[in-house]
């Protein structure tokens, strides 16, 4: 039963690796565009990520100031923000749409003594349109320090201590709290590793694609009459196109894994994390793509779908743009797909993350390829037939 | 009588309504070539697929060497050589690499698998091209190569599934020649075919299958026999073919009549006297005659008795 189930994968994979359209569909492809769009597309995150922002203080006062020294200050030294002089505010918002900044802070007159009265104060951020990420983290340091500060002004109020004093003391405390901001960021990946993963994981589910759809092929070019009439399991069929589908679909993703690290410098991180990742990925891929085989009556009809459920997947899953940088509703959408949760894992990896730091993410991808295997598995049999 | 090789009975299965094989069986010994005639349709390939294990039956049973054979079972299937109608090789693999697979699926390994596909890369002439890939190959040798896997694992029982269809006349007389020799060793061969020449020349019985069920069985001139002392006739018709053949079917002499494309075919009692007035039945109904050609009975004749049908509707 194993052994027919080997024979019967070897001669699928020897039928891939002479099919020049699967080599094309598998390596090249991923690997060539993963490295165009990293060339044309800058950095979105990841390593030297840095955050070039300027501070338009028309308060001048001790709030403001507290922001300035105490908030700023601290992640200037870290190296997440380079604050630049700024001009006036109009001069600075110029700078800002032109790129020359990725986002501003625009504390206004006033500021300080309002925060002291107990009133409503913001500090207003500007960004740039193509640096939403950078601007995300810009905005995300202001409102946890006006988060702190509301606080404050509600607990003096209920208190009955003084407003101004407790507000004081909480701006200049204030420093800590987006720290977890700061960690988020490094969890993009930088554009390289992205486009690789991206492409990688995105062309996986058309690598594996042939596997159970090539029972319709055997059907069509009418060599399951013979299949059948050997003296193997019916069942070592199956299992000889599932074998031969996990087989290249792993040696594609290591192949390209290496490949793009060697020759583009993609950076995956650990590599027992990645390589748990692919595996979980590769199962996953091979499910989905073999339940829409199962459903198709014609191998033509077959390919189709699974073309479009392999696109649409890969677009929602976040494998040709970050799916943190599209609305929310997107990025949540996208969790239901396996590859935005290979692409988290791989953030995760990124960050310095062990192997165990994919956990979540490869159980994710796991439960996917359980169901669909599960599913594929009830309805394969049908095709196992004159 | 040496020891039968097939042992098929009761087979019965129906497509949603369609009986496509309604209770056939028979049985087919050692060195036996046992030919299984009938026209498109009538029910051949679903017998064959039954035998062979790839399709389940309502009902009956298939032994081979004593062993059922079912859709699931293994060893049975060992003893099977089944080369299906249609082309069943891979394209994008070269002959070796097919022969090679099949033999290995079938159990071969080793230098048992080296010798036997080359000897079959012999007997089907491939040698030279052994290491191209299929798709680069001749229609013939396409079909050579289909009947080569069959023999690999040199099978107790070999089916073969009208393996003539659509192939040139050289070819199918060296697929013929090589049936023939197959049998003398041994092998027990089941063998469809809707060409009655085929059957004629190579079967040692025939079973007379139409409309899923067998009409008659037995060597050939236990069939032939069974129209009697009946002569064929054949004639060229100019215009309306089955008026003509109404019009003869309504003399006494004329046992059967049936319209083809361009002729009738008559099984006639004394052709010499009834000639006369088949050509006069026929003249009066505005119809020609080109051509007259008068046969002793052969197959074909006796599938036209038992079935009122030609067997060939090309
Ligand atoms: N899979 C199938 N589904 C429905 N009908 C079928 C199927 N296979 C064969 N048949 C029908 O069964 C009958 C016998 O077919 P077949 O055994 O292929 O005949 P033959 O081989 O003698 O030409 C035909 O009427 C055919 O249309
Ligand atoms: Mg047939």
């Amino acid at each position: 039963m194993i052994r027919a189930s080997l024979l019967i994968a070897a001669k699928d994979v020897r039928q891939r690796i002479r099919d020049r359209s699967a080599i094309m569909l598998g390596l090249v492809a991923p690997l060539g565009l993963a490295f165009i769009f990293s060339l044309i597309i800058p950095d979105f995150g990841g390593g030297d990520f840095v955050v070039r922002v300027a501070v338009v203080d028309e308060d001048g006062g001790l709030v403001s100031q507290a922001f300035t020294d105490q908030v700023l200050g601290p992640f200037a030294d870290e190296g997440l923000l380079e604050i630049s002089d700024a001009g006036s505010r109009d001069e600075t918002l110029g700078l800002v749409a032109d790129g020359g900044l990725d986002a501003t802070y625009v504390i206004p007159a006033g500021f300080s003594s309002d925060v002291l009265a107990g009133l409503p104060a913001e500090i207003r951020v500007t960004g740039n349109v193509d640096a939403q990420i950078a601007t995300e983290v810009a905005a995300a340091i202001a409102a946890e320090f006006t988060g702190t500060l509301t606080g404050a002004q509600l607990a003096a109020q209920a208190s009955g201590a003084d407003v101004g004093l407790l507000a004081l003391q909480a701006a200049q405390a204030a420093r800590p709290v987006v720290l977890s901001e700061a960690e988020a960021a490094s969890k993009v990946l930088d554009a390289t590793t992205f486009f690789s993963a991206g492409m990688a994981i995105f062309f996986l589910f058309f690598t594996v694609q042939f596997g159970v759809a090539s029972l319709l092929e055997e059907r069509i070019e009418g060599t399951m009459p013979r299949l059948l009439a050997a003296p193997i399991p019916p069942i070592s069929i199956v299992g000889g196109k599932a074998i031969a589908s996990l087989a290249v679909g792993v040696i594609a993703m290591a192949v390209l894994t290496v490949a793009s690290a060697v020759f583009i410098g993609a950076d995956w991180g650990h590599p027992i994390g990645v390589a748990v990742l692919i595996a979980a990925s590769v199962l996953a891929a091979l499910g989905i793509m073999a339940v829409i085989a199962t459903l198709a009556k014609t191998p033509e009809q077959s390919s189709n779908w699974q073309t479009i459920v392999a696109v649409v997947l890969g677009m929602l899953g976040g494998t040709f743009f970050p799916v943190s940088q599209g609305p929310e509703a997107l990025a949540d959408i996208s969790l239901l797909t396996p590859h935005a949760w290979f692409m988290r894992g791989l953030g995760e990896l990124h960050a310095g993350g062990g192997p165990t730091s994919v956990a979540v993410p490869v159980a994710a991808i796991l439960a996917f390829a359980a169901v669909t295997v599960g599913i594929a598995g009830l309805r394969v049999n049908r095709m196992v037939r004159l | 009588m040496s020891r039968s090789v097939l042992e098929c009975e009761g087979l019965v299965r129906a497509f949603g309504d369609l009986v496509a094989v309604d209770d056939v069986g028979f049985t087919i010994a050692e060195g036996e070539t046992y030919g299984l005639l009938g026209p498109n349709g009538a029910g051949k390939t679903t017998t064959i697929s039954m035998i062979a294990g790839i399709l389940e039956p309502d009902a009956g049973s298939v032994r081979v060497d004593g062993e059922a054979v079912t859709t699931t079972t293994t060893g049975a299937k060992a003893g099977i050589g089944y080369v299906p109608q249609d082309l069943a090789i891979y394209p994008d693999l070269t002959a070796a690499e097919n022969l090679r697979f099949f033999g290995k699926l079938h159990g071969l390994r080793g230098s048992g698998l080296d010798e036997r596909v080359g000897r079959v890369l012999d007997v089907i002439g491939l040698v030279d091209r052994a290491g191209d890939r299929a798709e680069t190959y001749s229609g013939g040798m396409k079909r050579r190569l289909n009947i080569g896997i069959g023999l690999l694992h040199e099978p107790r029982l070999l089916i073969l599934d009208e393996p003539t269809v659509g192939v040139d006349p050289q070819s199918r007389n060296a697929i013929l020649e090589s049936v023939e020799s197959l049998s003398g060793e041994g092998l027990a061969v089941l063998y469809t075919t809707h060409y009655m020449e085929e059957a004629e020349r190579l079967c040692d019985r025939v079973g007379i299958i139409d409309a899923g069920r067998i009409q008659a069985e037995g060597a050939r001139r236990q069939l032939v026999g069974l129209v009697g002392e009946r002569d064929r006739v054949r004639l060229g018709i100019t215009g309306r073919a089955e008026h003509a053949a109404a019009a003869a079917a309504s003399l006494s002499a004329v046992v059967e009549a049936s319209a083809g494309d361009g002729c009738i075919e008559l099984i006639v009692n004394d052709a010499r006297s009834a000639l006369p007035g088949i050509f006069e039945a026929v003249g009066s109904v505005d119809a020609g005659i080109n051509g007259v050609e008068i046969t002793e009975p052969n197959l074909e004749a006796v599938f036209l008795h038992l079935t009122g049908k030609a067997l060939r509707d090309e």
